[in-house]
């Protein structure tokens, strides 16, 4: 199980940013990644692997209107 | 040339910091013009724009004071920024009246050319008050300090014809057409409650006249009502000073780094230059977030068919500048050029149409089940030409086309218009009707919340149902996003001062998919510092749109990075190089606040501003209908087990449907006591004096207003 935005998610082998963001259908592309507080490139998100129990955060920057 | 009624010679006030020090009041009665001063305590309380309208028309009126009552007031003014050329979206002027949807203050904001025209005129705000017994234009010529009153019945109703002619008329030669813009509204204003305020700006690539809207609260209504026919200004010689700043160095150094993001950074954003806020139809729509079939949904797999790439390949003219003001690089402003009109009073015309914006396609579109971009296109040529604000006509008819499809009105008696979800024909019938003032359309206009008086006691509709769909509060219609899974977004809408707009605080992001905001407190704090933030805007003269819709590349090293820190830093760098002032970002916060609290207790001395005016329809808050709840059954079901620890296998549908509706509105409960907490307000939503005195607004007639409601 990891975290993302503060909330529980489903943990698989073989999971990176990439495979995260489309799982969940994050398909805005002006956002912030950080795992486990750190910040994560957009040309790292392909490989960037996130492993069971890391915290992830996905901020969205829309702030609209 | 109509007869002059009236003439008036002044000598133009000369811009110093940011103001004029000089305000235009024209009584409309007796053709009496006055210039007032501009004091010392209205810049230091009120600061410009929307603060000064507010003032001007708080002493104008009385609680008893109406939409159409001869006092009311339209007062327009740019702010101490305003028309400053060397930072984006610099352009803007708030129109203040009182509404004939809500009965209170109306604040709309509004891009062209007319505000820093008016201010370069001599006139730091425009007071308008009293009724002509004639149709009127009325003619500011900045450069000679001569405004004139004119019989107006002789020219053209709609704004697309009449700004086009009285730019002609008023131009010296085709280069000066660029110093001229026009205030009008059109046919639609006879007949709605909905009429809007347009502004124009002459595009002297595509020889047309382009146009901005105050849209909101029915200004061109009361423009109407007043026999208002156009405002004209004209004043030549733009130049980079004319605001006689305190620092112009601070001002281009900061306005070249920006210019520097934008050229960079926007074709990796939001594409602003390509095709301005409509960027988002397709994120809102996959996020869930999209207003569909009167925000009964939030998306629709043809939403495809009116995303920004179709809108950029197909529609809209790139590669010129579209900004609404000078010196604004995001030049969001698009326009689809030489398209041909197929119904109504302009059919088979080639015309230049203002847009789409979001907002537009979204409610003339997905909000009414139209995924036409033909349709939405004319759809937003009609509303525009007839003065017809969109976001109220796309709101209010998406409710009229669910009452319909649930049996609560009939067609006949919407006089034989099939209404149903996406027929755009019969919406654009109805626009018409409008503008004639016929069939359906005499009553049409008129808003959700006297249709669901109309439909109920006319027509026998469920008035309960009518409450849960009819998406307003205060009166106004709701603008056009589906916020129902976030309750910091409920929150920013329906406890918005002049109705649920989503200029005060856009929080949906923050709160339903960052999970920013996870408890009633942090929920409170954003409901109060991105309204107080996003007020600023409308005191001093900017748009909003280049605070976010662009950021850094290094915001996301911020500790903030949904307040854009650096773009803060901007704007109280900028503030301070006009006027020569020195305030901060928290001095900034209080600038906002204390014209947002006076306007809270101006809604007081109104009736209305308490906890009573600030409750939802249901449809903001949850499901109201069972396809309602199908559509969202995985989330839902989970809700009840984790947040209110009930299992779902056990429950029927209804069953589920009451108890979700049962724990959301405790929620919007808890919601308004910490934002009422946070705002400095009572339990019932009434500005504390003590917080009044904090921010320095504990004036005695503010006092006075608020005392017998603690």
């Amino acid at each position: 199980m990891i975290k993302v935005n503060t909330e529980d998610y489903p943990w698989h082998p073989g999971m990176t940013v990439r495979v995260l963001l489309d799982e969940k259908r994050f398909t805005f592309r002006h956002i912030i990644v950080r795992v486990n507080g750190e910040f994560v490139p957009e040309e790292d998100y392909e490989h960037h692997p996130i492993l069971d129990g890391d915290d992830v955060l996905v901020l969205h920057l829309m702030a609209g209107g | 040339m109509g007869t002059i009624l009236k003439e008036y010679r002044y000598t133009p006030a000369k811009i110093k910091r940011g103001y004029s020090g000089k305000s235009l009041y024209l009584n409309l009665t007796d053709l009496r013009f006055e210039q007032k001063e501009i004091t010392d305590f209205m810049k230091e309380k009120l600061t410009g724009g929307k603060g000064f309208d507010l003032w001007y028309l708080w002493h104008a009126i009385t609680p008893e004071t109406r939409w159409d009552s001869p006092e009311n007031e339209i007062v327009m003014s740019v702010g101490p920024l305003g028309g400053i050329t060397q930072y984006s979206g610099t352009g803007k002027t708030v129109i203040c009246s009182i509404s004939p949807l809500t009965d209170i203050p109306i604040d709309s904001n509004v891009g062209g050319y007319f505000g820093p025209l008016l201010k370069f005129s001599g006139w730091d705000a425009f007071e308008i008050q009293g009724k002509s017994e004639k149709e009127i234009l009325i003619f500011i010529d900045g450069n000679n300090g001569l405004i004139q009153v004119e019989d107006a019945s002789e020219y053209p109703e709609d704004t697309h014809l009449l700004a086009e002619e009285l730019t002609k008329k008023y131009a010296e030669d085709e280069d000066d057409m660029v110093n001229v813009s026009v205030a009008c509204t059109g046919s639609g204003a006879k007949h709605s409650y909905m009429a809007m305020v347009n502004f124009s700006f002459y595009d002297p690539r595509r020889k047309v006249c382009r146009f901005k809207q105050a849209a909101r609260g029915g200004l061109g209504t009361i423009m109407h009502d007043k026999k208002i026919k156009a405002l004209v200004v004209r004043y030549r010689g733009i130049t980079p000073n004319l605001n006689d700043v305190a620092d112009i160095s601070t001002i281009n150094k900061v306005g070249v780094k920006y210019h520097k993001e934008m050229h960079d950074l926007d074709h990796k954003q939001n594409k602003m230059r390509q095709i301005g806020t409509a960027n988002t139809v397709m994120i809102m729509s996959q996020y869930d977030l999209l207003p569909t079939r009167n925000f009964q949904t939030g998306g629709d797999p043809e939403t495809y068919k009116i995303s920004p790439q179709v809108f950029i390949n197909e529609w809209l003219t790139q590669g010129l500048h579209d900004g609404c003001w000078y010196g604004c690089t995001m030049s969001c402003a698009k326009c689809a050029d030489h398209f041909l009109i197929t119904t109504g009073p302009y059919a088979g015309q080639r015309v230049t149409v203002d847009g789409p914006e979001y907002e537009c396609a979204a409610g003339l579109g997905a909000n009414l089940g139209v995924f036409d971009p033909q349709a939405i296109l004319e759809e937003n040529f009609y509303c525009d030409t007839y003065g017809i604000d969109l976001i109220s006509f796309g709101t209010c008819t998406a409710f009229i086309m669910e009452c319909y499809q649930r049996g609560q009105i009939t067609q006949e008696q919407m006089g034989g218009l099939d209404l149903c979800f996406g027929n755009s024909k019969a919406v654009l019938e109805l626009l018409h009707q409008i503008s004639r003032g016929e069939g359906f359309g005499r009553i049409a206009g008129l808003g959700i919340r006297k249709l669901k008086k109309i439909f109920t006691e006319e027509f026998g509709a469920d008035p309960k149902l009518l409450q849960d769909i009819g998406m307003e509060t205060k009166g106004l219609e709701y603008s056009e996003y589906a916020h129902k899974e976030s309750l910091a977004q409920q929150g920013g809408f329906a406890m918005a001062t002049k109705g649920p707009q989503h200029d005060e605080a856009w929080l949906i992001f923050m709160d339903m998919v960052n999970k920013q905001l996870p408890t009633f407190e942090d929920k409170a704090n954003a409901l109060y510092y991105f309204p107080m933030f996003r007020t600023w805007f409308g005191l001093v003269g900017l748009c909003k749109l280049p605070w976010n819709d662009i950021v850094p590349a290094d915001n996301h090293k911020t500790d903030a990075p949904a307040k854009v820190p650096e773009h803060v830093q901007n704007y109280v760098d900028i503030f301070n190089a006009v006027t020569g002032k020195s305030i901060d970002k928290e001095e900034l916060i209080i600038q906002s606040e204390r014209v947002y609290q006076f306007q809270r207790v101006f809604s007081v001395r109104m009736g209305k501003g308490e906890r009573k005016d600030d409750y939802a329809p249901y449809r903001s808050l949850g499901p109201v209908s069972r396809e309602e709840y199908l559509s969202r059954q995985e989330l839902y079901d989970r809700q009840l087990r984790e947040l209110q620890n009930l299992d779902p296998e056990k429950m029927d549908l209804d069953e589920k449907i009451a108890v979700t509706r049962r724990y959301r509105e405790d929620q919007y409960e808890q919601l308004m006591d910490a934002v009422y907490r946070r705002r400095g307000w009572t339990s019932n939503g009434i500005p504390t004096p003590e917080r009044l005195k904090e921010i320095g607004m504990d004036i005695p007639e503010l006092l006075e207003v608020i005392e017998p409601k603690l």
